[in-house]
């Protein structure tokens, strides 16, 4: 008979991976027959020390100015408007680079928000701002992202530095103490309420409330 | 003999001449002791006055100054800085002068509902003020000062 000398049908794609599964299974609850205890407790700490500080590493690799200025759509747009501003050049010498403003610095704020700029890698691959052009047309959406983001956190990123607390309105213009007094203090408006534009140019700012 | 003596006269007033015009040198209070022919040092840059009070006006038809700092404002096409304090509706929460009337108008005096695009550039008349002594000295004397001196065409 034909069907006989046949070889039985090799399983399905779904059914030999649940075998290597059981498979695997087996081995990792099996007793080590080679390492001794002592030996796989302290391999195992090594590899964790050295998995987690690679992670840290590569995560604070692209928490740099020089990596956010490494694709031409931040370099000549957002970047080389930041150097004009107060941010990038003042009297103290302190500048805030990119991370501190647009990445939280709390780990977990962090890593959610590394795991939404996935979308933006996205963006430079298929190049969706990668001219002037596209970028302009692109302006107000990616700024009211941001000042969602701002307007959600209470502003977060400016009072890493900026603290309500430390702030000394006596030395500050009278426009300024009246106002940090009204809105600020009170709770009423957060930073980023009054201080858009303060970082990089402003898109069309037509329908956005308080402007024209 | 006449004529070399003249030329003799001539050449010395000539040579007294163009020595007095090298050593003359021109002092202004915008220039500095620079001579013509250099350039001076630049000035150090001075402090912006920074307050909330007004500035008296020195003719009625005077752009007012701005008292205040505007350091990085954004006037353009995209947006205006200065509107998101003296617009009409803004100045509630602002407590700032409201853009005058005569700014709504458009060319035939119509007016607009909202800031007349050729009156929408405030720094081409309002402009911030330097903590500075003038450079260079001024006279001017306003119009009220003038009708009250006692002199002909004053007040009596």
């Amino acid at each position: 008979m034909s069907t006989l000398d046949k070889p039985a049908p090799r399983p399905g794609f779904f059914r030999r991976a649940w075998q290597f599964v059981l498979e695997l299974w087996d081995v990792m609850i099996k007793p080590s027959s080679v390492f001794g205890l002592g030996v796989l407790v302290l391999a195992g700490f090594v590899a964790g020390v050295i998995f987690w500080g690679g992670f840290n590493t590569a995560l604070e690799l692209t928490n740099t100015e020089k990596f956010c200025t490494g694709c031409h759509e931040m370099r000549d747009n957002v970047f080389s408007e930041l150097k004009s501003t107060i941010h990038f050049t003042n009297r103290s010498g302190v500048r805030a680079s990119c991370p501190d403003c647009h990445v939280p610095h709390n780990w977990t704020d962090k890593i959610a928000r590394k795991m939404q700029a996935s979308k933006e890698v996205w963006g430079h691959l298929f190049g969706v701002i990668n001219t002037r052009e596209k970028f302009v047309d692109h302006r107000l959406e990616l700024a009211l992202h941001e000042w969602a983001r701002f307007k959600a956190n209470d502003s977060l990123e400016c009072r890493n530095c900026h603290s309500a607390q430390s702030m000394d309105i006596t030395k500050q213009s009278p426009r300024a103490s009246a106002a940090h007094e009204r809105f600020l203090f009170t709770g009423e408006k957060t930073c980023i309420d009054c201080h858009k534009g303060i970082a990089h140019h402003l898109p069309d700012m037509r329908g956005v409330p308080g402007w024209q | 003999m006449k004529t070399k003596l003249g030329i003799v006269l001539l050449a010395a007033v000539l040579a007294a001449g163009s020595g007095s015009l090298v050593a003359e040198t021109l002092t202004s209070g915008l220039r500095g002791p620079a001579p013509l022919n250099d350039e001076g040092p630049a000035p150090p840059m001075t402090p912006m006055r920074n307050t909330a009070e007004k500035e008296v006006r020195n003719y009625p038809e005077q752009p007012p100054v701005i008292p205040h700092s505007i350091d990085g404002y954004q006037i353009d096409l995209q947006s205006n800085k200065c509107l998101s304090c003296h617009a009409r509706a803004r100045t509630a929460e602002s407590q700032a002068p409201m853009v005058s009337i005569t700014h709504f108008m458009d060319r035939d005096g119509q007016f607009l509902a909202s800031v007349s695009p050729r009156r929408f550039f405030c720094t081409e008349c309002h402009v911030p003020q330097n903590v500075t002594n003038p450079p260079v000295s001024n006279d001017f004397v306003d119009i009220d000062t003038m009708l009250s001196r006692a002199s002909p065409g004053g007040r009596r």
